[in-house]
């Protein structure tokens, strides 16, 4: 039995449907993530899992249990805000001690406990401090030692890195990673940062629009985005709009204007004439001088628009015969190869059928 | 840098000086006046060149009267307690109130603050005297509970205002996060906004307490002549026996005794922060 199930769950602001019917489940020790844009109800369904609001439809179940009549304070579910929360008038060790003292553990008991939760999240130094006296990433620290400290059934996360800077947000995923494995603790995880929802979890549900687009594991929503919004929404990708010219065997031939046919695989067989898009992430497009011998099905010429250097790769922005432009990533790994092309420079771009991926959504 | 310095003085020195002037020096003067003769019309008898059989010069007269009868510990003492229970009730009547109105929408807050700060606007005699019209017919004038009433009426505003500021910035994410963790409504409270609204609760009730030891009004207008404060030993020292050393003696006790509970209070407080 899942842990955490989400049955049918909907809730309305007025006119507004927030949470539209979403059904989902959470296992046991899993670190699932709620990816959506803002307003796209993963905060609300948060809040209804935590029990700060309540669905107009549909249950809330853990472990069995309806959650409807349980109060926040009674449901074995903590939070970390992100604005962190903690209490000013108290220190460290007293914000971490707080949900063990309102559970009732005897004192000496407590201390013992506090002292752990200071050592995973590495603050034992710290545990006299007020929160003001704390940096932001101490301070994310503190909230999740406080969360974690009375062993939850389930950890919720509500945007937590969101008021990191870059590079303590990645420090701090690698952080969040390692504390989930040693305390075993189910972590459901909102945000709105894909690639971190990438990073860390074992499955992604991509919300918008108060429905779930998807729900799979990274490496399948970004392979193999289901429509157009997932598509999009995770990572840099090409979208080549066109109409269904011949469809089976997995393959599909597309017709897009002003510049050709297009090869890509599908799942079912999309009618003849239907309109669809080929996505292509832009490191399965090969970008080579006008002559090179790609032997490629899909081979287009075009010309470079513009590039971004960013280090490890660089990414060309190519204009294509039709107008559109297309994204190809080249990696900067070969030695002495400081640029490959430059503005202006004709060029040809290709991509094998199978690195396309058919959407008709 | 000059000119910042300049800027400084222009901008501090005004009130610094008015302070000086109007402030230090009048407590400096009373400090003396305390430990002269008393003239003999009332007023003081002069420091030099009195006329024989007049007193002159300086005199610890007043302290030994104060510190020889145990009559003014027990009016000092009865001031502070009825003071102490103005400010006690103004606290458990302002709280609910300034927390009802904290928590209201913005627009209504201001709306909301307005009608508490009303009062003021008519006549402080008028309304101390409505209280013996709504009072008389119970046949409950002149005594003590008529006196807390007129206190307690004419203070509540200086200890709602400062509670509503201070309730009024506390983030309702914190509450969240109580009852997350597993805090009940009554320990939500007591564990999280009662000791956030401390320094609220410290301003008010020094803006309630202090005034209420001064006042003379209200005890004279309402009370019985068992219902002397402070305030009103002070006021007939000057303007009905005209004994003003004594008079300021009692003022100058008056600053000691509520520096004392203040710094008492204080020193409670950082220690009760520390425990905590």
């Amino acid at each position: 039995m899942a842990l955490l199930e989400i049955r049918n769950v909907t809730r309305r602001f007025g006119s507004l449907t927030a949470v539209d019917n979403v059904s989902f489940s959470v296992e046991a020790g899993e670190f699932f993530t709620l990816l959506g844009p803002s307003g796209c109800g993963k905060t609300t369904l948060l809040r209804m899992i935590a029990g700060f609001d309540l669905p107009d439809a549909g249950a809330i179940v853990l472990d069995g249990v309806d959650m409807a009549d349980t109060a926040p304070e009674r449901r074995p579910i903590h939070t970390v805000f992100q604005s962190y929360a903690l209490f000013p008038h108290m220190t460290v060790s007293q914000n971490i001690a707080f949900p063990l003292r309102m559970a009732g553990i005897a004192p000496a008991q407590i201390a013992a406990r506090v002292k752990e939760a200071l050592a995973l999240v590495h603050l034992e130094e710290k545990e006299r401090h007020y929160p003001h006296e704390l940096s932001g990433g101490q301070k994310q620290r503190v909230a999740l030692a406080r969360s974690l400290v009375s062993r939850p059934r389930l950890l919720l996360l509500d945007e937590p890195l969101g008021a990191l800077d870059a590079k303590l947000r990645e420090e701090m995923q690698v952080e969040l990673l390692e504390m989930q494995r040693e305390v075993g603790i189910t972590f459901v995880f909102v945000t709105h940062a894909q690639s971190e929802a990438l990073a860390l979890s074992d499955r992604i549900a991509v919300m918008n629009a108060g429905r779930i687009e998807q729900l799979d594991e990274p490496s399948r929503l970004y392979g193999i985005p289901r429509n157009r919004f997932v598509a999009d929404f995770i990572g840099k990708i090409n979208m080549l709009e066109g109409e269904v010219a011949e469809s089976g065997d997995g393959r599909v031939r597309l017709r897009v204007p002003g510049l050709g046919e297009v090869q890509a695989r599908v799942d079912g067989a999309p009618r003849a004439g239907s309109t669809a898009a080929v996505a292509l992430r832009p490191e399965q497009v090969r970008i080579a001088g006008p002559d090179a011998p790609l032997d490629l099905p899909n081979r287009y010429r075009g010309k470079v628009h513009d590039f971004l250097y960013v280090g490890d790769v660089t990414t060309y922005i190519v204009d294509l015969p039709n107008g559109q432009q297309l994204q190809a990533l080249l990696p900067n790994s070969s030695p002495g190869r400081a640029k490959f092309f430059e503005v202006g420079d004709p060029v040809s771009v290709a991509w094998p059928a199978e690195a396309g991926v058919v959407l008709t959504e | 840098m000059g000119s910042r310095r300049t800027l400084r003085w222009l901008v501090g020195g005004p009130p610094f000086l008015f302070l000086v002037v109007f402030f230090l020096l009048p407590a400096l003067i009373m400090v003396v006046a305390s430990l002269r003769y008393p003239g003999e019309f009332g007023g003081l008898a002069p420091l030099f060149g009195a006329r024989p059989g007049e007193d002159s010069g300086l005199t610890a007269e007043s302290y030994t009267v104060f510190f020889g009868d145990w009559v003014y510990f027990e009016i000092f003492a009865k001031s502070f307690g009825v003071a102490g229970l103005t400010t006690l009730v103004c606290l458990l009547m302002a709280y609910p109130l300034a927390a009802l109105i904290a928590r209201r929408p913005r627009t209504e807050r201001n709306l909301m603050v307005l009608l508490v700060v009303l009062p003021f606007a008519s006549n402080f005699l008028v309304r101390v005297y409505a209280w013996m019209i709504i009072l008389g017919p119970f046949d409950l004038l002149f005594n003590r509970f008529a006196v807390i009433c007129g206190m307690v009426y004419v203070h509540l505003p200086f200890m709602i205002l400062p509670l509503y500021t201070n309730l009024e910035k506390h983030d309702p994410v914190l509450l969240d996060a109580a009852q997350d963790l597993g805090a009940n409504a009554w320990q939500r409270f007591w564990r999280v906004t009662f000791p956030l609204s401390l320094p609220g609760i410290f301003s008010g009730s020094a803006l309630v307490f202090i005034p209420v030891l001064g006042m003379f009004a209200i005890p004279e207008i309402l009370g019985g002549k068992d219902d002397w404060i402070v305030g009103n030993m002070i006021k007939e020292s000057f303007l009905g026996t005209r004994d003003w050393p004594f008079g300021s003696m009692l003022s100058l006790m008056l600053t000691l005794a509520v520096l004392a509970v203040a710094g008492a209070a204080s020193w409670l407080a950082a220690r009760g922060m520390r425990r905590a």
